[in-house]
């Protein structure tokens, strides 16, 4: 092959904006507040906000050790300290099957739509092709569309498929790849050095195999922000779940809220003390989940907005 | 592979082999990208057609499709629960989207001047967007609960009587879009990074020509991450039209019976209703492609009136 079958690099003046120059971006230069008396207030107030953000997540967690008669008593500590609540809650509606059936959708979600959206995005970046930029501008389209405007037919699919009322519909989706994260991946592997993959494949390396033993290894800060996005978009979701499943053994824990919302919140009796344990429940994940990638959520989002 | 002596390559006519490369590249590409492609014509484009023709028929899932003209769209413009919707939509995001601009650009602004303490902050500003949106809305009802919520006991502590905030339909708006700047981390986020990126030398020189903290803040700081600001306006924008969960779970489904909840009617609420609850999916369709119509509309408008405050580096001026 000669000059003219080596790819010239691919990087477009747009998109260069490579995530990992984001990434390694240093902590703050900013501009500091310099006098003393300045940075005590700005302290105070960072303080009173941190309070108001915090202290939501607190009553919550406190109410959910009270009994039934002192859930609004608004104490931070609770004046009768019980465990019924999480026993009840148990034997009040499937919570074991309900965070089985969210763990196991989450889980395939995160996986197929993290793996699926780094084979298109590579496609979108590894190769040359006729009409690569206007396919890509389909991509980016898509994210503009309303939920709505393809709801209903998508569950007509799914429902001649027999899948309304399975999880199925919650995850398989995802087999496709998404938009947003392809473009977010995309942009990643537009960062790499070319050289790379053009060794490996001298090296006999084929396509699938550069993809996969290479580019992706390389790309794993990428991935983990793809991942962790779709693991809380999963985990989190109610719409999907309220359209699609019927039968309470099917719900995930956000459905399964819900319908304890509907049951012991609105109507008949009143037990918010099993309503703010489920809420509990169903949160304390997302906020381990927050801790573990806690860097990678915070450059992900920071990265979505440097495209502004 | 580049190391191929000249004479080798002239028999070979040289614009073959470059095709033959390009087309195996093409399909390369083709194989990468067709989780994508299939995915598109299923879930995206066909069904975008299909709501399109399914906003000309009557539809309830049993009974096939029944073509009826502009019907849906004339009801559409009769139904009071329509109108009604759309003012909610349209209030809550006139209320919501400025207040969440205001509130994580002052956020955003604290942390940046706390320099390198900001990292403790910023991990508690975010943390409330993890939050499930269901559990948000359990939230809602219980601090903003009118008798004994927690909103309510603080304001008292300070003398104010405040209002029923899950009931009284004047007051049910304003407290939703309270209870979203709960969840303005991510804002913080992308426009704390802009503000990071705002180059030193910018205030180094200011200050030289003696501008003040004040000065800088709205001569340097803002005109300088506006392109940040006017994609988190963007975003809010589009999320407000489309906001559901939270309201939903509050005042919505199978349960409540107890109080009035038209306050809280928002556009994706009925869209659902109207498809899922009572399946109306012909309607429901109409009415998914008039949100789509006002989303772009909107968002053009945005972006017409914007362009007048937005500044990119680089840009010509």
């Amino acid at each position: 092959m000669t000059a003219v079958d080596t790819p010239a690099p691919r990087l477009q003046g747009d998109t260069t904006v490579a995530v990992p120059a984001a990434a390694t971006t240093p902590e703050p230069t900013g501009r500091g507040v310099k006098s003393l008396g300045a940075r005590v207030l700005l302290f105070v107030v960072l303080a009173l906000i941190t309070v108001a953000f915090i202290y939501p997540f607190l009553w919550l967690l406190s109410a959910s050790f009270k009994p039934q008669g002192e859930v609004f008593d608004n104490k931070l500590i609770p004046e009768t300290f019980t465990f019924d609540n999480y026993i009840s809650v148990w034997s009040e509606a499937p919570m074991a099957l309900w965070l089985f059936n969210t763990l196991l959708v989450t889980v395939l979600a995160t996986v197929t739509v993290t793996i699926s959206s780094a084979m298109v995005a590579w496609g979108f970046s590894y190769f040359r092709f006729p009409g690569r930029t206007a396919l890509f501008g389909v991509v980016l389209a898509t994210m503009m569309l309303p939920g709505a405007v393809t709801m209903i037919p998508v569950f007509l699919i799914w429902d001649a498929l027999g899948q309304v009322g399975n999880l199925t519909p919650l995850w398989a989706g995802n087999l496709f790849g998404s938009a947003f994260y392809i473009f977010l991946l995309r942009q990643f592997f537009l960062g790499l050095p070319r050289d790379l993959f053009e060794a490996a494949k001298i090296d006999g390396a084929n396509n699938w195999q550069i993809f996969w033993r290479v580019a992706l290894p390389l790309t794993k800060p990428a991935l983990i922000v793809t991942a962790l996005f779709e693991f809380q978009a999963a985990w989190t979701d109610l719409m999907r779940p309220l359209i699609y499943l019927r039968d309470s053994d099917t719900f995930t824990v956000p459905r399964g809220l819900k319908s304890l919302v509907d049951r012991f919140g609105f109507a008949g009796e009143f037990h918010w003390e099993i309503i703010v344990t489920a809420s509990v429940i169903t949160t304390i994940p997302m906020i381990i989940l927050f801790f573990l990638g806690q860097r990678h959520f915070v450059q992900g989002i920071a990265t979505t907005g440097s495209k502004g | 592979m580049t190391a191929v002596a000249p004479n080798e390559v002239l028999p070979a006519p040289s614009p073959k082999q470059p095709r033959g490369g390009r087309r195996r590249e093409t399909r390369g590409a083709l194989l990468f990208i067709s989780p994508w492609i299939i995915g598109f014509l299923v879930f995206t484009a066909y069904p975008v057609f299909y709501t399109g023709y399914l906003s000309f028929t009557d539809y309830d899932v049993i009974n096939d499709p029944e073509l009826v003209g502009f019907e849906n769209f004339k009801t559409l413009l009769e139904d009071p629960k329509i109108a009604l919707s759309l003012r909610n939509t349209f209030v809550f995001a006139a209320m919501t989207v400025p207040a969440q601009l205001l509130v994580s650009l002052g956020l955003a602004l604290l942390l940046d001047w706390a320099g390198r303490a900001s990292g403790f902050f910023r991990t508690v500003f975010f943390l409330p967007k993890m939050t499930p949106p269901v559990a948000i809305g359990v939230l809602f009802l219980l601090l903003f609960n009118g008798q004994s919520g927690f909103i309510n006991t603080m304001l008292g502590a300070v003398g104010i009587n405040g209002p029923a905030w899950t009931t009284d339909a004047a007051w049910i708006k304003p407290g939703l879009v309270a209870m979203s700047l709960w969840t303005v981390g991510g804002s913080v986020i992308i426009l704390l990074a802009a503000l990071r990126s705002v180059p030193q030398e910018l205030y180094d020189a200011s200050r030289v020509d003696g501008a003040r903290f004040w000065r800088q803040t709205f001569h340097i700081t803002l005109p300088m991450i506006s392109g940040a600001l006017f994609f988190v306006f963007i975003v809010e924008t589009i999320a407000a039209f489309q906001s559901f969960s939270e309201a939903y779970t509050a005042f919505f489904g199978a349960g409540n019976s107890t109080y009035s909840n038209d306050a809280a009617l928002f556009y994706s609420i009925y869209l659902f209703q109207q498809a899922f609850e009572f399946l109306h999916m012909g309607y429901a369709s109409a009415m998914a492609w008039i949100l789509f119509a006002i989303i772009m509309i909107v968002t053009f408008v945005q972006v017409k009136v914007s362009k007048r405050f937005v500044f990119y580096e680089g840009e010509q001026r």
